[in-house]
């Protein structure tokens, strides 16, 4: 499948690569330059192949506090909120985020790799529920990031929205008409991702390339979201790990105790476990690159695993999110192409807001 | 489209080879393999002075993307690295058959390289794998 904005990626000179059935642009020359261009001034991605679905209903709170770890209850009109959704034995379904528009109103963004399945849960999960589960496949969605993001943007779009982005606080939702914009981002750095219709997309684009945004592909999008410390689901989480050892602990909403969501049950057994698997961030100062499945070893042998690990271009080292055996440790040895390599065990994120957050 | 330069040797293993005027061999990868590789980030090259089999691994090269290994296209001794490789790796990228070269090497058989791929029949295996 194409996003509405593959002409702009075929024009830009994209190099497109499959993903998750779509062709989406991996990187237009340079991933790297595109990387620092999101951290020190403003780039763009096409996340059109990301699926949005319009959870709406009378029973649309009660049913999204049964299917989310998070708690939807804690949200107001206009804010967005961090959630994995569980199966019973809280594996992680997915990670998503889902916003309160108005009452009854919510809209929920999950993966694409995840789509079908995630829409045959949700819809089965709908059931006794008062509620409606929309796929909005008529909407692009474009992110916006860096610091400079949110000065450029307001005068590309139209001029009702000028004063209420300037307002728009993290994490919290603006709409004007057909124009959703969230102060939300997998990079790290300010920025906003808006929803539009598809057959804007275009134009909406090539302004903000004109005016100077640079285009960015789905390379320096996980190299952004890694230095942030943000999991990439698929990766860093599936269905065989709870958000418990996914660095997601943060992210289940425990109180009210009476609020049965899907896996809680599974993930109370396992709050109590000591042997409960530990998730880490690494930093390898030696010549090398962490890769995903990289074995890292503790001193007293038990091993572990990086789940994401690449080149940090911010802090020209490798770093590396890593799921490990309980302890406290704070330092390993990864397995390098046969190698054991000293990497220390920090904890995330590893750049933000342009700034390194480990000493380099 | 990836440049092959007409003057170069290859191998399928999309490295390239320059015979130089006093008889050594500069060898680096070819465009399409710095394409394929993504953003360079780190180069482990060899110990000038080392002697190297035809198809030993001699050279890591590693991207944002993957580590991948450089074989020595033919039987030498390393006379020469590109030392400046380790802090502007990115010069594979941009100038992969100048700037960004990796070793030279004084080869054993001077007449070795005669049998590796020339630019039409590089730029043949490249069309094959495209499809």
């Amino acid at each position: 499948m194409q996003t509405p904005l593959h002409p702009q990626h075929v024009a830009l000179g994209g190099k497109l690569v499959p993903f998750a059935g779509w062709k989406m642009p991996l990187h237009y020359g340079s991933q790297i330059e595109e990387h620092h261009a999101v951290r020190t001034h403003w780039g763009l991605f096409d996340v059109s192949h990301m699926t949005v679905v319009d959870v709406e209903g009378d029973a649309a709170e009660a049913y999204l506090r049964r299917l989310l770890a998070n708690d939807v209850a804690r949200l107001e009109a206009g804010k967005a909120l961090y959630s994995c959704m569980l199966a019973e034995d809280g594996g992680v379904l997915d990670d998503l985020i889902v916003y309160l528009r108005a009452p009854g109103r919510y809209r929920v963004v999950v993966n694409a790799a995840t789509r079908d399945k995630d829409l045959a849960w949700m819809e089965a999960q709908a059931e006794g529920f008062a509620v409606s589960v929309t796929e909005r496949i008529d909407l692009a969605m474009i992110a916006v990031q860096g610091p400079e993001a949110a000065a450029r943007l307001p005068e590309h779009l139209p001029d009702a929205l000028g004063a209420p982005l300037a307002a728009l606080k993290p994490f919290h939702a603006h709409e004007d008409g057909n124009l959703f914009v969230g102060r939300t981002g997998y990079t790290g750095e300010d920025g906003f991702e808006l929803l539009l219709p598809g057959t804007d997309a275009g134009a909406l684009w090539d302004a903000l390339v004109g005016a100077g945004a640079r285009p960015c592909g789905l390379g320096a999008r996980d190299t952004l979201r890694l230095e942030a410390g943000m999991n990439l689901y698929g990766t860093d989480m599936d269905e065989s790990v709870s958000p418990l050892e996914s660095g997601l602990g943060w992210t289940v909403a425990w109180e009210p105790a009476e609020r049965t969501f899907i896996g809680r049950e599974a993930l109370e057994a396992q709050r109590q476990d000591p042997e409960r698997r530990r998730f880490a961030g690494l930093v390898l100062r030696e010549r090398g690159v962490l890769r995903n499945g990289t074995e890292v070893e503790l001193e007293d042998g038990r091993r572990g695993a990086v789940t994401s690990g690449s080149f940090s271009p911010t802090l020209g080292l490798s770093i590396a999110l890593a799921r490990l055996p309980a302890g406290k440790e704070s330092s390993a040895m990864a397995l390098l192409r046969g190698k054991p390599l000293p990497v220390e065990v920090v904890k995330p994120p590893f750049v933000r807001q342009g700034k390194a957050c480990i000493p380099t | 489209m990836s440049n092959v330069p007409a003057e170069l040797r290859y191998t399928k293993d999309h490295e390239w080879l320059r015979r130089e005027d006093d008889g050594s061999v500069t060898v680096g990868i070819t465009d399409h393999a710095q394409e394929q590789l993504g953003d360079l980030v780190f180069v482990e090259l060899p110990e000038v002075g080392a002697r190297c089999d035809a198809g030993a691994e001699c050279c890591v090269v590693e991207s944002v993307k993957a580590a991948s290994d450089v074989y020595c296209p033919i039987a030498g001794e390393v006379s020469a690295v590109n030392e400046s490789l380790a802090d502007s790796p990115e010069a594979i990228n941009t100038d992969a058959y100048g700037e960004g070269w990796l070793f030279r090497l004084a080869p054993t058989d001077a007449a070795a390289i005669d049998a590796l791929l020339d630019a039409e029949a590089y730029q043949a295996l490249l069309e094959a794998e495209d499809h």
